[in-house]
């Protein structure tokens, strides 16, 4: 039996799905709004998914938007990969739109996302118009306090459990539940969230096994990491992005956050970009106050 | 002979080139290469097994869908070798060798002594921050190969710094007095800055497997 369809104020299931073959990755493609209204591109962060936008995407797109949006590989819908990294990702949003978006478009981005297109505007700048990053703008991170030879320690068992992780990968599956508990699970994340948008967002990004319900992530992916990519890179890149930007930014501090702060990233903005703070918000903000976070987009589109 | 291990869904070929009780010689080949069917005649004097891996991608090894290789990742080939071995002492060629660093480094319990030899992929993209560019790969060639690997691998960055945090991993954390021995020619920014660290020393392939085929 098929279960019924979620429902929360506000939030409304895209209007169209399709799937995008990358290289023989499926990845799954959502769009809101009128099918020939002009597309503007909007990319989830990492360890999320393209149906957290339920009530802020149909909010653009009844501004006259068509709304495009994706699962990034192992997450959502997407299919799960044998290898991730951050330049497939960058490839599979190339053949969504080439697929999707076929003259220069508006671009928004959540975290993750956002340091994905900001890369890729810079790669390709002909095919973006505008740049939102929702906490999506780098910060230069201090390193700890601590003695060589303590960060050297630090650092070995780091890389040590993401091996231990690595050996474990093929045999790791999500712990199932209800799907109530599922959405507190959820609630570690997006504390200030009512409970009925987290069932509704539990609803939408889980599947319904014989035993529980299971969010869709890939279990082989795993959060935090080491790596030689460097924050500053993208940050020494800021003054000069090729569009206009606006980055958004909360103000409660949280695990997944950037750290990234007005007088942090004010010194390296280009000219004419805007940077707006959203009080008593955290890392999601549109997630948090989608009506708020909209609401600045479409200023900043329409400007 | 040829062992299937599994790192995550990737099935990786470890071949035995030589059986020996001995703690094992694991050699690791170049970007695009695939390992040796014979144990190569400058290893004769090494008293252990000797053995070789196929990285993914390559050889024998799974190659999977749409790409997303890191050294790291290939790091983690390295070991679920070292896993099957119970540690080894590793020579890389080229990429190879890079990866060897990222494991001598994550594993230093295991991996009794590294030798960074001349080969295909010992550069890969330099140590800075390039000009984004999103890779189109041309699939239509031979494979293996991946051609996915072949571009993604040959323009990873390799910061100095991020060099020599494993060669420090390695050099507190193994136990040993040269747990890294420099045995190439072509000198890009991170093997520069290895060639720098404490307990890394720059001598011949017979002269540094002499030094750690006597090590407990």
């Amino acid at each position: 039996m098929q279960d019924p369809e979620p429902s929360y104020p506000g939030a409304r299931a895209p209007d169209r799905e399709f799937r995008v073959d990358a290289a023989g990755v499926g990845i799954a493609v959502y769009e809101w709004g009128e099918a020939d209204a002009p597309p503007l591109l909007l990319a989830h962060g990492g360890f999320d998914f393209a149906r957290t936008f339920d009530v802020f995407a149909p909010l653009l797109a009844e501004a006259g938007w068509r709304v495009v949006s994706w699962d990034h590989r192992g997450h959502g819908l997407s299919d799960h990969t044998e290898l991730y990294s951050w330049d497939a990702d960058l490839r599979d949003l190339l053949e969504v739109i080439d697929a999707r978006i076929p003259a220069p478009c508006p671009a928004i981005g959540h975290s993750k996302g956002g340091g994905m297109l900001m890369q890729f505007i810079h790669a390709l700048p002909h095919r973006f118009t505008k740049f939102v990053a929702i906490d999506g703008l780098p910060s230069k991170r201090p390193h700890p306090d601590v003695a060589e030879h303590e960060r050297t320690r630090l650092l070995g068992k780091e890389i040590s459990a993401w091996l231990d992780h690595r050996r474990r990968a093929a045999e790791l599956v999500r712990k199932p539940g209800t799907v109530e508990e599922l959405a507190q699970r959820r609630k570690r994340m997006n504390p200030r969230l009512s409970d009925e948008w987290l069932l509704y967002l539990a609803r939408v990004g889980a599947r319904r096994d014989p035993d529980g319900w299971r969010w869709r992530i890939d279990p082989a992916l795993r959060f935090g990491g080491f790596g030689p990519w460097r924050a500053e890179w993208s940050l020494q890149r800021l003054p000069g992005f090729p569009v206009p930007l606006l980055g958004l930014l909360g103000t409660e501090r949280e695990p997944m956050d950037w750290g990234t702060t007005r007088a942090s990233v004010e010194p390296y903005l280009p000219a004419g970009a805007e940077l707006h703070v959203v009080e008593g918000t955290g890392h999601f903000i549109h997630i948090e106050q989608p009506q708020q976070a909209a609401k600045r987009v479409l200023d900043f589109l329409a400007s | 002979m040829k062992h299937t291990l599994r790192h995550s869904r990737v099935e990786l070929a470890l071949h035995e080139l030589v059986s020996g009780t001995g703690r094992p010689l694991l050699l690791l080949h170049g970007l695009g290469e695939r390992s040796p069917t014979a144990a190569p005649a400058e290893l004769a004097d090494w008293p252990g097994g000797v053995f070789a891996l196929d990285f993914t991608g390559h050889g024998d090894s799974t190659v999977p869908r749409g790409g997303g290789y890191t050294a790291e990742i290939l790091m983690g080939d390295v070991d679920a070798a070292l896993g099957f071995l119970g540690g080894a002492t590793v020579v890389g060629r080229g990429l190879g060798a890079y990866v060897g660093l990222l494991a001598a480094g994550g594993r230093p319990e295991q991996v009794r002594g590294l030798v960074v030899r001349d080969g295909p992929g010992l550069v890969g993209g330099g140590g800075g921050s390039i000009s984004p560019h999103i890779a189109r790969v041309d699939s239509s060639g031979p494979v293996p190969p991946d051609p996915f690997a072949l571009v993604e691998l040959s323009r990873d960055l390799r910061p100095r710094d991020y060099a020599a945090s494993f060669a420090r991993q390695a050099t507190q954390l193994s136990g040993l007095p040269r747990p890294i021995s420099v045995a190439a020619l072509e000198r890009p920014e991170w093997l520069a800055a290895l060639t720098e660290e404490i307990g890394v020393e720059q001598r011949p392939l017979a002269d540094a497997l002499r030094d750690y085929a006597t090590l407990d």
